[in-house]
């Protein structure tokens, strides 16, 4: 018989046998996640998280997803908890492990994304002397996380666990490091249940107070060019905030726009929304932003990306902003109305308040409104003319369209993930998304080699979806590892590469701001991406012109495994609209016809 | 439009938080990442049973960036309160120096009748050096300092401010 019980058999604290049964830190600590409704997580086993996965190895109620580069374990846990509202769990070896996570649980920390990752640490008694695969890792991850613990006292486990569960998920979500010391997992540690109390410091603030919202909806009332701008706050706020939007906008009859993050909490397929605003957004949704009276600023932080030059950001606008978290408002623009609260319940909130409050936006200003945006959006500033000549070179955004379409067809829920370049903003300009918690991408830190990771996340959530990774071919293969969990775990990702053979969203500044010098942005040597998918167990296919793409597609689609699609587009191709930085929204460029025309200044040199 | 104050304004930031470890490191590092001044700093347990240190920085800058420092600090999960004693409204701020003068002849005559109408101690007493011991204000201890410069300025330790409103408010 086992020394150690089986943990499937275990209640905690209870009389086993007649004798109290003694745990193991390791083992107390499955029984957290176990209470936690964790299922799975991603990991890289080493040596101090060693019993760690031994605990794993004798119980089933956790699935452990074998990755092949910690960072990517992160990525593969923010998609899953993205993609799914539930925290992502991720667990790492001491030194080297928990120094490959860092890239991760930044890009969590940006993107505001919940996730617990344990990371092993050399015991206690160790700690200090430069020991083997020893890491300042709460040191190393202090500005890298929401909050981290190292816990040195086993009496701390089950609380410090729970907590950081809690923490990861509450207010503004984001990552939690916990370091376990090796002798705190292998050591007896006594098991808590997650306690009820209020966290003695931490309270995040969800409930909105009600006369801000009245303040809010009385300039809602009296606006004549109003405008949502919508952010990823109102996607973390649950499928019931963006529900909650979806009422709001067609109750006030206002235009919404949504940053890259947001995309999907209002149905972007629909005549009320105007697409993405800031940088690669469309000519509607920059000038509506610069153009309206009232601004209505849900879950969103006013990035740079979304701003453009900020002292000529929607002037003269009345500006509202709810935000869950106090010190994202008044952070980089000064607003009217504050509100502090869940977007869900600022969105609700206001909808009770619309209703209560006498009165309505005056119809003539805003029909309008309405036909000076229809004006805007007249100019189709995400056209692009693609040669159907079946030899013609695929333009990058007539591959994603297609993809959109032919997907569409097949009516399977479908995910896109995305790594970061020109292909990312092709995709959040042409794909649609009519759900939220399907698009996931790298907003905040822009990192490249989160898509394929991410796809894994996404496809163990959902394993009957489509999941998509549109990519890059120079992205992908900063994390192209990740084709062996594919492979272990006969996930049906489908990874759709818009090769263009270059960093091409490095080469584009590189012609907007550096004489079109392409220092170092030519992908060279590219491996053959069919053969590359083979020798990883998974279907390799080509398009090299538009005769072939659909097909490509389709089969694509309608393999039953992992696809890697190389997509060979026009290498040329830059990305528009775009506001160079250090230019405001009505200062857009459409087309390449316009690039000779913008002068960027200094100070937007800087900005880049 | 709400225009933004440009004016630099110094204050007094007091953070209640839990005593626990890397705490200070989390406030410094939060100071340091964002690009915040920290022109003084102390810290101190003052709630043994609690459990609870204060930490008190004199900063500067402008209006929003006091604001957001107050934010960015409550953001963090061990901070109890924070507040900006010099919005909050009157209040003592006091910091404490040992400073070293080592002369002798009418420099250390001199450097003695100073300190007697600074009230500064001298808690230390060679025949060539004293060590005086002042608390006050810090503008009180800047000027006592450069009128000791020319009189053997040798070494200064000062321990930060140390503030609380006053009245019977807390923070
Ligand atoms: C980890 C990382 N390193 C560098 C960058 C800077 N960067 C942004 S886009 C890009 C090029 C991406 O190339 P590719 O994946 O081929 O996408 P494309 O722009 O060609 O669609 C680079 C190098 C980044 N975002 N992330
Ligand atoms: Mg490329």
């Amino acid at each position: 018989m086992n020394a150690t019980p089986n943990l499937n058999d275990l209640k905690p604290n209870t009389h086993a046998h007649g004798a109290d049964v003694v745990l193991s830190g390791a083992e107390v600590l499955l029984r957290v996640l176990v209470d936690q409704g964790v299922d799975v997580i991603f990991g890289y086993p080493g040596g101090a998280v060693l019993p760690i996965y031994d605990a794993l190895f004798r119980q089933n109620a956790v699935r452990h997803i074998l990755v092949r580069h910690e960072q990517a374990a992160v990525h593969a846990a923010e998609a899953y908890a993205r993609s799914t509202g539930k925290v992502g769990v991720v667990l790492v070896t001491s030194g080297p492990g928990a120094t490959n996570a860092v890239t991760g649980l930044v890009d969590a920390l940006m993107d505001s994304i919940p996730v617990v990752c344990f990371t092993g640490q050399v015991g206690v008694p160790l700690i200090g002397t430069d020991a083997f695969q020893e890491a300042d890792t709460t040191g190393i991850t202090r500005q890298a996380t929401k909050h981290n613990y190292l816990v040195k006292n086993p009496a701390d486990l089950a609380r410090v666990a729970h907590e950081a569960f809690h923490i990861a998920r509450s207010g503004r979500p984001g990552p939690v490091v916990v370091d376990l010391p090796k002798n705190i997992s292998v050591g007896p540690a006594p098991y808590a249940p997650a306690s009820r109390a209020p966290h003695p410091s931490y309270r995040p603030q969800s409930e909105p107070e009600r006369e801000a919202v009245v303040r809010a909806v009385a300039a809602m009332k009296r606006a004549r060019r109003p405008l949502f701008y919508t952010g990823g706050g109102v996607i973390n706020a649950g499928p019931q905030a963006s529900e909650a939007l979806g009422r709001l906008v067609r109750r006030t009859g206002f235009p919404c726009t949504s940053t890259l993050m947001g995309l999907g909490c209002y149905p972007t397929t629909d005549r009320q929304f105007l697409g993405m605003l800031g940088m690669h957004g469309t000519y509607e949704a920059n000038l509506a932003t610069h153009g309206c009276d009232v601004l209505v600023a849900l879950g969103a932080r006013f990035d740079d990306r979304v701003t453009g030059r900020l002292d000529a950001f929607s002037p003269g606008s009345f500006k509202i902003h709810a935000d869950i978290e106090p010190s994202q408002i008044n952070k980089i623009v000064q607003v009217d109305v504050p509100i502090v609260g869940d977007a869900g319940r600022v969105i609700e909130m206001m909808l009770e308040e619309w209703d209560r409050q006498d009165g309505a936006s005056d119809p003539a200003a805003l029909a309008q409104w309405w036909q000076q945006i229809e004006a805007w959006r007249g100019i189709r500033s995400l056209h692009f003319d693609q040669d159907m000549t079946p030899s013609a070179i695929i333009r990058p955004q007539h591959a994603v369209r297609r993809l959109y379409e032919l997907a569409m067809e097949t009516g399977r829920d479908t995910f896109v993930s995305t790594e970061v370049g020109q292909h990312q903003m092709w995709a959040a300009q042409h794909f649609q998304f009519d759900r939220p918690n399907r698009w996931l991408t790298s907003g905040g830190l822009g990192t490249m080699g989160y898509g394929l990771p991410a796809a894994v996340g996404a496809q163990i959530a959902h394993p009957d979806a489509l999941v998509i990774d549109i990519a890059g071919e120079a992205s992908t293969l900063m994390n192209i590892q990740e084709l062996g969990t594919i492979a272990q775990y006969r996930l049906p990702v489908k990874i759709f590469i818009l090769n263009n053979q270059y960093m091409g969203m490095v080469r584009q500044w590189q012609e907007l701001l550096h004489g079109s010098r392409y220092s170092e942005s030519y992908s060279a040597a590219l491996p053959d991406f069919i053969r590359l998918a083979e020798s990883f167990h998974a279907k390799g296919m080509r398009a090299t012109c538009v005769g072939e793409l659909d097909d490509v597609i389709r089969a694509m689609l309608a393999e039953p495994g992992a696809v890697v699609a190389d997509i060979c587009v026009a290498q040329d191709e830059n990305c528009y609209p775009m506001i160079p930085s250090g230019a405001a929204h009505n200062q857009m460029l459409l087309g390449p016809e316009q690039e000779g025309e913008v002068k960027v200044s200094a100070e937007g040199r800087m900005l880049v | 439009m709400t225009m933004q104050d440009e004016t630099i304004v110094s204050a007094v930031i007091s953070i209640l938080v839990e005593n626990e470890s890397g705490v200070l490191a989390r406030v410094i590092g939060l100071f340091a990442g964002r690009g915040y001044n920290i022109e003084s700093l102390t810290v101190a347990p003052v709630e043994q049973s609690r459990h609870q240190s204060r930490i008190n920085i004199v900063t500067s800058g402008t209006p929003q960036v006091i604001e957001q420092i107050k934010a960015q600090v409550g953001r963090l999960v061990p901070v109890y309160r924070v507040a900006d004693l010099t919005q909050v409204g009157p209040h003592v701020a006091r910091e404490m120096a040992l400073v070293k003068v080592v002369s002798s002849g009418e420099p250390r005559t001199e450097a003695l009748r100073i300190a007697e109408a600074f009230r500064a101690r001298a808690v230390d007493t060679t025949a060539t050096s004293f060590v005086f011991e002042l608390t006050g204000a810090t503008e009180k201890l800047d000027s006592f300092i450069d009128l000791m410069r020319p009189l053997g300025l040798a070494e200064v330790s000062r321990t930060g401010v140390a503030a609380i409103i006053r009245g019977p408010r807390t923070i």
